[in-house]
């Protein structure tokens, strides 16, 4: 789960981590209000900041650095409401519906902070690097010699050398050091306790007068450990999302929506994206990935066909089924039902194998639905492509 | 041979009482009948020790469960939010061979558990997977058992259905499989590829080897050095998102292309350069193999 800038700044306020002074507003009155009171508090910048989960908002025009109200509100006026668009949106761009309005800060020096899974160690690695305000990934593609790590004990915690480390590294000095160790000491606590899939601080800056702040934040929650944080989950920010894929996930369907016209329905993950691939190995493109899980029933059945209707791109749908604990048979009177229900005329391709498959391919045979069979998944991918091409 | 689970194989289930639990255990000890094995021999429900559940005794502990029964695997379908925990008692209690089916543990609960089970004698397999199967022995898991067929290809793969799949292909080609090993979609799991792979590599019954792996990670680029440097066994390969957006998790939580880290392209090259025969299309991985074994 994403959350936006400001409330990840927020929650690096609890942890004691430095965040400039700022406010989230949703109107043009609101973000006249916050920035003169940021003004009169003495702030000689005032940066207007579009809240939107992707990035690269900067470089789409969704930030700006504003020295007098006018110039303020000039700026909020631009950003609120507008389509931004940034390398992570897509062309279409996303809506910006909430500002963050900052005191700006005299910096001194950009830097960079993060924290993620090793995946190769099993172990959280702190990352630190001199190259703030690029994307890490870059940085790590063209000069990875410049991200310092520290790999965290699971059981013992960030350990103040290892942030004493990565400060010395980062060529700070004198109290900026201990300032720096507390700073990433409250960023793992903060980690851990709201468990985060992916916190990264860029640019973590130093100002001219020699404080360290966190000039951004993104914060990205495990999913899987949302159940302990009831809080957090509220947070959650269904504008942000593909309208489609908040559809799915009420009825705990894994739906990602792509841009091609094959929709596919499947049971599990590996084979959900195998079908994908198979889709665009024989000449076509998927409309998006579906995993309807182990154990759908009837009416998450029928929901993803909604969904894979309501995706106007969509001309055909393929149906690919490995029956294991999902019996063939169950999945066959679910597609009959949702597609009458639905009054599905679209070419359905369905592939089935497992568990009571002749049960299922018996009861659509007798619904009087109309749909091809593939007897492999090659066969059935060929005849989706050749489908959608109509 | 095969590996990990066998005729010698005692089975505990964690979580026996539960609908899951109860189905699976049920589904595992029909599979390993046909061959004459009893597979379950318990299983553990907190509260619920002393009760007899389907026929086998109910434990409050993993540790009594061992005890009565001599149990040296066992099987996990305990809640998310309590699966590591169970992990916990399983490794404590000593048990060989630690299966955890569950899906949607928190990434960070296994982050700490790993750093005791990477410690122990214990082998983990998943969490977030299908299990393991040695076809004409024995099963722990949820996979369908009649789709196998006893033979010489070893089986290691992230994901259930995909699997399935590739058996599937295998068995209608009359190919059969030593062991299937589903090792899971989650980010940090217990026995990776490059562990799998060396079993397989050792297991004198496995003559050939499928690996399927998906995007996530960089355990398949891993795995594809120790089999160059150490694998003789023909391997044929498969990596499923090859069409997968990058950012975007693909149902499985490992399951992601982060950083720059874990695309398709990365693997299958490793893969290719690794000598493994590497597929592009899922369809392939029968035919693939048929070739590899001139059949």
């Amino acid at each position: 789960m994403k959350i936006h800038e400001y409330q990840a700044k927020d929650i690096l306020r609890k942890y004691g981590v430095p965040v400039p002074e700022g406010e989230m507003v949703t109107s043009l009155e609101d973000a006249d209000h916050a920035a003169k009171a940021l003004f009169s508090a003495g702030n000689a910048v005032v940066v207007v900041k579009a809240q939107i989960h992707a990035g690269g908002r900067g470089k789409g025009g969704g930030v700006k650095v504003t020295k007098t109200l006018d110039d303020a509100n000039t700026a909020s006026k631009a950003i609120l409401g507008m389509q931004l668009v940034t390398h992570q949106t897509g062309p279409q761009g996303q809506k910006v519906q909430r500002l963050l309005i900052e005191a700006g800060s005299a910096i001194d020096r950009e830097l960079y902070l993060g924290i993620v899974l090793d995946r190769a160690t099993s172990k959280l690695t702190f990352m630190a690097s001199q190259a703030g305000g690029m994307e890490i990934e870059e940085v790590a593609a063209e000069n990875p010699d410049a991200i310092y790590k520290e790999a965290v004990e699971p059981a013992l915690g960030m350990q103040p050398w290892q942030a004493r480390n990565l400060a010395f590294k980062l060529g700070l000095a004198g109290p900026q050091i201990n300032q720096a160790v507390s700073f990433m000491l409250g960023l793992y606590k903060a980690f851990v306790e709201t468990d985060c899939s992916l916190l990264e601080i860029n640019p973590f800056i130093t100002t001219k007068d020699g404080k360290l702040a966190a000039l951004d934040c993104k914060i990205n929650f495990d999913d899987n450990a949302m159940f302990r944080h009831k809080d957090l989950k509220e947070l959650r920010d269904v504008a942000e999302e593909d309208p489609l894929e908040v559809e799915a996930s009420k009825d705990s369907l894994n739906y990602i929506k792509l841009d091609g016209s094959i929709a596919c329905m499947v049971n599990g993950a590996g084979l959900a994206m195998a079908t994908m691939d198979i889709i665009q190995y024989s000449g076509g493109s998927p409309a998006n990935f579906l995993d309807v899980g182990g154990g759908a029933n009837q009416q998450q059945i029928e929901a993803a066909f909604a969904i894979l209707l309501a995706d106007k791109n969509v001309k055909a749908i393929f149906i690919n089924i490995f029956g294991g604990i999902l019996r063939v048979d169950v999945l066959a009177t679910a597609v009959v039902a949702a597609a009458r229900n639905l009054n599905v005329t679209l070419p359905l391709i369905l592939r089935l194998e497992g568990t009571n498959v002749e049960e299922g391919r018996k009861i659509l045979a007798e619904s009087g639905l109309k749909y091809s069979v593939g007897e492999t998944m090659a066969e059935a991918a060929k005849l989706a492509v050749e489908a959608a091409k109509v | 041979m095969s590996v990990l689970v066998d005729n010698n194989t005692r089975l505990i289930v964690q979580g026996i009482t539960g609908r899951e639990g109860t189905y699976h255990a049920k589904s595992c000890a029909e599979y390993s009948k046909q061959f004459g094995n009893v597979i379950v021999v318990g299983g553990v429900t907190p509260g619920k020790g002393g009760t007899v559940h389907e026929g086998w005794p109910v434990f409050n502990t993993v540790e009594e469960a061992v005890k009565a029964t001599g149990a040296n695997a066992t099987m996990i379908f305990v809640p998310p939010p309590f699966a590591a925990d169970g992990i916990l008692e399983a490794v404590a209690a000593k048990l060989e061979l630690v299966v955890c089916i569950t899906e949607g543990i928190p990434v960070l609960d296994m982050v700490k558990a790993w750093t005791v089970v990477k410690d122990s004698k214990s082998v983990l397999i998943g969490p977030n997977c299908p299990g393991v199967i040695s076809p004409g022995k024995a099963k722990i898991g949820i996979m369908p058992g009649r789709i196998h067929k006893e033979g010489n290809v070893g089986i290691v793969s992230r994901s259930g259905t995909l699997t399935y799949e590739a058996v599937h292909q295998l068995t209608q080609r009359g190919i059969g499989q030593s062991t299937a090993i589903g090792i899971g979609g989650d980010p940090v799991i217990g026995t990776r590829h490059i562990d799998a792979i060396r079993m397989l590599n050792e297991d004198p019954q496995t003559e050939a080897i499928v690996m399927i792996g998906e995007i996530g990670g960089t355990n398949e680029e891993a795995a594809a050095e120790y089999i160059k440097a150490h694998v003789k066994k023909p391997v044929v390969g498969f990596i499923a998102g090859q069409t997968a957006p990058p950012g975007r998790r693909m149902g499985h939580a490992g399951a992601i292309i982060s950083g720059g880290e874990g695309t398709a392209e990365s693997k299958m090259a490793a893969m290719a350069a690794a000598g493994i025969h590497v597929v592009k299309s899922p369809a392939e991985i029968g035919e693939a193999m048929a070739r590899v074994l001139g059949l």
